[in-house]
């Protein structure tokens, strides 16, 4: 359950970068990738734990799942990965692949609310 | 009354893990030091094998090694017996080894005049992946009683790691472990990656394992000892 740790980074990180503006954050939308080692249900059980005492006590947390994409080391097309395991290139057929995308893990924007009283 | 404004940012959520990774590379590039580190489930050999390896490369080169664990200095004890300095890292309850234990750990001892500084993840297959530690290659290992499919299982690790470690291999008949089908299994996943077959025990693959570490070492560093 590494999600805990990642959660705890994600809540600095989003503090930090709140720090620049004005209002009260709603809601934090990530970029999640099919690589990244991440479980993006389990991320969100461990961030409604983490953001407990917080300032994002009230955020939401939006993930937008990336799914992985391979380059041929051949003839360099570029495919979606979408099972675990490895493809062949469809234009030429060689096994040999270096993985482009599917490792995202970062924030993207924050939803933010201006209170006026 | 409220109004809600979408600010566009941009920020690595392990920002920070990844920045004390890449100046931990950049240390032990500087000072020509291979680090190696090594992930497998729990059981299937890593210290075993770490044992070993101390021991052959201890004639040669100065190596040292970091362990990491949950909870007990057993492993790090083990490893102590073949003389080469080891460093317990207790994690407690965190099941992976991040970038800023790494560096805690190599506080107050005078790593910079090593060639080799193994260290040793808590055993997970999962949790680690998601962690840069700095080090110059991640290998992998699978004992052949974990079965032969544990790449399939686990790619994410297999994908991030430079080389696969078959051990136990002394046992593979007793277990009926089918070698062609775990170089199938990792094939899938990473086709181009080198895979070692080894018994610690018997010492089956180990020389390959040294010159594969040594070449390692060469391609980095002139040797100190």
């Amino acid at each position: 359950m590494h999600e805990l740790s990642i959660a705890l980074n994600l809540i600095d990180g989003v503090i930090e970068l709140a720090a620049g503006h004005p209002g009260t954050v709603r809601a934090v939308h990530i970029r999640l990738g099919a690589r990244s080692g991440v479980v993006a249900e389990a991320l969100e059980s461990a961030f409604v734990i983490a953001r407990h005492g917080t300032c994002l006590e009230h955020a939401e947390l939006k993930v937008e799942k990336v799914p992985a994409r391979g380059r041929c080391g051949e003839c360099h097309t570029e495919y979606l990965l979408l099972s675990d395991a490895w493809v062949v290139c469809a234009v030429c057929g060689s096994p040999v692949c270096e993985v482009v995308g599917g490792r995202e893990l970062e924030i993207t924007a924050l939803e933010m609310e201006d209170s006026h009283e | 009354m409220s109004s809600t404004r979408l600010v566009e940012v941009r920020r690595n959520i392990l920002k920070q893990n990844d920045q004390v990774a890449r100046e931990l590379r950049d240390q032990f590039a500087a000072a020509e030091v291979t680090v190696i580190s090594l992930v497998s489930s729990p059981g299937a050999g890593k210290t075993r094998l770490l044992e070993e390896t101390l021991l052959r490369l201890r004639a040669q080169f100065a190596v040292a090694a970091l362990v990491g664990d949950l909870a007990t200095d057993n492993d790090a004890r083990r490893l102590a017996r073949s003389g080469a300095f080891v460093r317990q890292i207790v994690t407690g309850t965190v099941c992976h080894l991040e970038a800023a234990m790494v560096r805690d750990a190599l506080v107050g001892w005078d790593w910079q005049s090593l060639d080799f500084l193994f260290i040793e993840n808590v055993g997970n297959l999962v949790c680690p992946a998601t962690f840069d530690l700095g080090e110059s290659q991640r290998i992998v290992l699978f004992s052949v009683t974990e079965g032969e499919d544990k790449p399939l299982k686990y790619p994410t690790i297999f994908n991030t790691s430079d080389l696969a470690i078959i051990t136990k291999i002394d046992l593979a008949e007793v277990v009926e472990f089918n070698r062609a089908s775990a170089r199938e299994a990792v094939r899938r996943v990473r086709p181009d990656m080198p895979l070692l077959e080894i018994s610690a025990k018997t010492g089956q693959g180990m020389e390959e394992w040294q010159l594969y570490l040594e070449r390692e070492h060469g391609r980095r560093a002139t040797r100190k000892t």
